[in-house]
């Protein structure tokens, strides 16, 4: 609430941010390059790279900035609180992304398949376009759009891939605690628990695919089963890059002896942001993998 | 309070960096952001409205004149995007950099830099999406709300549009972020939310809106993307998935967004109206509890924008009957607005004479909106011109007028100089009298059933759309009047000096520092003298 700040202690007001213009360059960059290197106009995506690398530049100005402020005790508590606010909407805008690709799954398990298959008003649709299929999940629709595929065995490295991300939750929360008491040896072996727990959840995943590709005959082209597991795992998976990426950079900043354990927004970030895909993750072992 | 003192004082050395990078690339400063914002509206404004020009040129006589269906096409879908991205919502979020920190005695907006980033990624989105006007097949053209399959037929525009999307996606949702965190956590220690003026309200209401659906848009979009060029198959019947897929996502987007364009502009009105009829918003708190009702309903009405599509008649009665629903909430509102100005000491400057037609002409959009919310007759009106007469009446005369309303209202505010009185209500009358010339004939030729979206038409629809098309000339010719208007006021050409208070009965900490307001305001996070707020007795 506003009534922490006090006349000698103001609301801290950068001047001259050089960094949002270098972040937009790189991401105009990233999206023309990928746009015509996807159209076909260009024949390689080094312009998508260039701004790629560009944007991860901005990063690394913006953020070290906002650390170096962060450590000369610029920000007081009211600063904090803008920090927060900010942190929880924008995982709040994730859960949203999300949400529309989870209710894309919703839609067509519920609705477009079975109508497809001739329920409710789809009868004609069923018996004049696509007589004999049965509208049936998991498909690759009446057209059997990429061929005949198999299914990932839910029981076997999600399941695996389950335990791993509820026990990094549980290592980084660990962590957290020994911050808060100051343990800062503790905290930081915590962490690296969290960063190869992660890793380890990603190399299975890459595995899975790899076999999804080889052995399952399952694409993202296998119809509407194949986009859908794939566009809800896929950008779960780059959500777990980026949250590793981001333990790895407090994994560093604890070592470097950042953090306070009375204040350490960037940590609680990282970590509300962490348990956040984990719970993603759970909601695509359910609906996804088993049912 | 001691604000206008000090800041008056410290006006001459108010530490304005120095430079066109630093000042306007570089800014930290939510002034200067909340004034590029408004230029890049008002540039976007004259942009989409040129495009406006060439759809009514080709559709002043029946036959092909001027351009090709293809590029007509082109011309629809692009005036909507850059009108609704490009020029209605940066206009709201430059009204909320410049208004809010003020109105709410805070010393800046809460996240100075990403403030900037929000800003700056707007000019290279749409300098991207522009330029597939100039590549092979042109500029998307399956309509604004892009449904597949028509969408995915295009040519190379789907991947720079989507970008532009993700991008235009991301700048409101910084933009958001930063308004929520402004209003909860940057008020002054005194300033509880019921003192906040409705304006502060309205966009945070809106904020939350904005950061619902707007991620669900870039879903949307994203899933084209991959349609078209990784062979996925959510919208491909082929493949198990459903085009109708695409229009339930793009409407629970679509629907909230329409109201992200208007509740600003029920903020704005209920500023204005208080001051010119010099009495207190009548039902202050009723208007807080019908913005948030309004932002709930527009989550479970999606659906009415599809009820020809062929859903289930128990989608189309819930539909149907959440739609009216919403008549309640903008009913409290603008029987609100009416009681304000009964029995006041009124005066007709210019920005009252916008809000007044405001009141009028929106309510005429809320009813033909009524109209179309009845699904069986919604078979008739839909994709008519009765839609675009519609959502004209709601948006243009809705939310275009409430901006250029609220523009008139702190002009003087931002610039220190008084917009000429007599060019003012010569801009009101002429856009009044155009607009209504403009859009309301289309309301005829759409109950005669003439479809939206096409080059040509029957000859029976002859005479209305030369009307229409004279109006609406008249009325771009009025908006590049508005252009000399603003550029006068910023110039100090045949103006006078704004006083702190500019308007005799106007409530509000932005009348209590200097005009124009110094670079630097509210820096001392002091409590705010209660005697200047508009809203702290009534309950």
């Amino acid at each position: 609430m506003s009534q922490t700040n006090t006349n000698n202690d103001q609301y801290y007001v950068p001047h001259l941010a050089k960094w949002p213009i270098v972040g937009s360059i790189g991401m105009t960059m990233t999206a023309v390059g990928a746009a015509i290197y996807m159209n076909n106009q260009f024949d390689s995506p080094i312009v998508m790279y260039l701004g790629f690398a560009t944007l991860i530049f901005m990063m690394f100005g913006w953020f070290g900035e906002v650390i170096k402020e962060s450590e000369s005790s610029k920000y007081n508590p009211q600063v904090d609180t803008s920090f927060r606010m900010g942190m929880i909407w924008f995982i709040f805008s994730e859960v949203m992304f999300f949400a529309s690709f989870f209710g894309a799954l919703w839609y067509v398990r519920n609705m477009a398949v079975p109508w497809l298959g001739g329920e409710g008003t789809g009868l004609f649709t069923n018996t004049e376009l696509w007589s004999g299929y049965e509208g049936v999940w998991p498909t690759n629709g009446p057209g059997n759009i990429g061929g005949k595929f198999e299914l990932v065995d839910p029981f076997h490295l999600p399941l695996i891939n389950t335990v791993l991300l509820m026990a990094s939750s549980i290592t980084l929360t660990i962590a957290h605690h020994a911050l808060v008491d100051g343990a800062r040896k503790k905290v930081i072996g915590w962490l690296i628990a969290t960063v190869v727990l992660g890793a380890t959840f990603l190399f299975f995943q890459v595995d899975e695919y790899i076999e999804a590709y080889q052995h399952l005959d399952l694409t993202l082209k296998s119809g509407i089963y194949g986009s859908t597991f794939f566009m809800l795992t896929g950008f779960h998976g780059m959500h777990v890059t980026l949250g590793a990426i981001m333990l790895t950079v407090i994994t560093i900043r604890m070592m470097r002896g950042h953090f306070k354990p009375e204040s350490h927004f960037g940590f609680e970030a990282v970590a509300w942001y962490w348990h956040f895909v984990d719970v993603v993750w759970l909601g695509l072992f359910i609906f996804v993998y088993i049912i | 309070m001691s604000h206008a003192e000090t800041h008056s004082h410290d006006h001459d050395h108010d530490h304005k960096p120095k430079g066109f990078v630093k000042r306007w690339l570089m800014t930290t400063n939510h002034k200067d952001i909340g004034t590029l914002y408004l230029i890049f509206s008002l540039t976007m404004f004259i942009f989409g409205g040129a495009l406006a020009m060439i759809i009514r040129l080709e559709l002043f006589q029946p036959g092909l004149q001027f351009v090709q269906p293809e590029f007509f096409n082109q011309l629809t879908t692009m005036h909507a995007l850059i009108m609704v991205f490009g020029a209605v919502m940066p206009a709201f979020v430059g009204f909320a950099n410049w208004m809010i920190p003020i109105m709410i005695g805070a010393p800046d907006m809460a996240l100075p830099r990403m403030n900037n980033w929000s800003f700056w990624i707007l000019p290279f989105a749409f300098t991207m999406l522009a330029s597939t006007f100039f590549m092979d097949g042109g500029a998307p053209a399956a309509g604004w709300t892009l449904y597949p399959p028509l969408v995915l037929q295009g040519g190379h525009n789907l991947a720079f549009a989507v970008f532009a999307i993700h991008m235009l996606g991301i700048s409101s949702i910084m933009g958001a972020i930063n308004v929520i965190a402004t209003i909860m956590n940057m008020r002054a220690p005194n300033m509880g939310y019921l003192k906040m003026p409705l304006f502060v309200w309205t966009w945070l209401i809106t904020a939350f809106l904005l950061i619902a659906v707007m991620p669900v848009f870039a879903g949307a979009v994203t899933m084209l993307l991959t349609d078209h060029y990784f062979g996925t198959s959510f919208f491909n019947a082929a493949g198990g998935g459903d085009p109708v897929l695409f229009q339930h996502i793009f409407w629970f987007f679509g629907h909230p967004e329409v109201y992200i364009m208007i509740l600003p502009s029920f903020g704005i009105i209920s500023e204005i109206i208080p001051t010119f009829a010099r009495k207190p918003l009548f039902g202050y708190v009723s208007m807080v509890y019908a913005t948030a009702g309004i932002a709930f309903l527009s989550f479970i009405v999606w659906a009415h924008h599809m009820f020809s599509v062929g859903m289930p008649l128990g989608g189309e009665l819930f539909f149907m009957y959440a739609t009216f629903l919403i008549s309640i909430p903008t009913g409290v509102k603008v029987f609100n607005w009416v009681s304000t100005m009964w029995k006041g000491s009124m005066t007709f400057e210019t920005p009252m004479l916008w809000s007044i037609a405001f009141i009028i002409l929106f309510t005429i959009g809320g009813f033909s909106g009524l109209m179309l919310a009845i699904a069986p007759a919604d078979f008739q009106y839909h994709d008519t011109y009765f839609v675009v007469a519609h959502f004209h009446y709601v948006l243009v005369t809705g939310a275009v007028f409430a901006i250029i309303g609220g523009v008139y209202y702190w002009i003087p505010k931002w610039t220190g100089n008084m917009y000429s009185e007599r060019l003012g209500k010569i801009h009101f009358w002429w856009s009044v009298i155009s607009v209504n010339v403009l859009f309301f004939p289309q309301h005829f030729l759409g109950l005669a059933g003439m479809p939206r979206r096409i080059p040509d038409y029957s000859v029976q629809f002859a005479n209305w759309n030369m009307w229409s098309s004279i109006g609406g000339f008249a009325f771009g010719l009025a908006q590049i009047f508005f252009c000399i208007i603003v550029w006068r006021t910023i110039k100090g050409k045949g103006t006078s000096k704004a006083t702190d208070r500019v308007w005799e009965g106007a409530k509000g900490l932005e009348w209590f520092i200097p005009s124009p307001a110094p670079h630097h305001t509210f820096q001392d996070g002091a409590p705010v003298n209660d005697e200047h707020l508009a809203h702290v007795s009534s309950h």
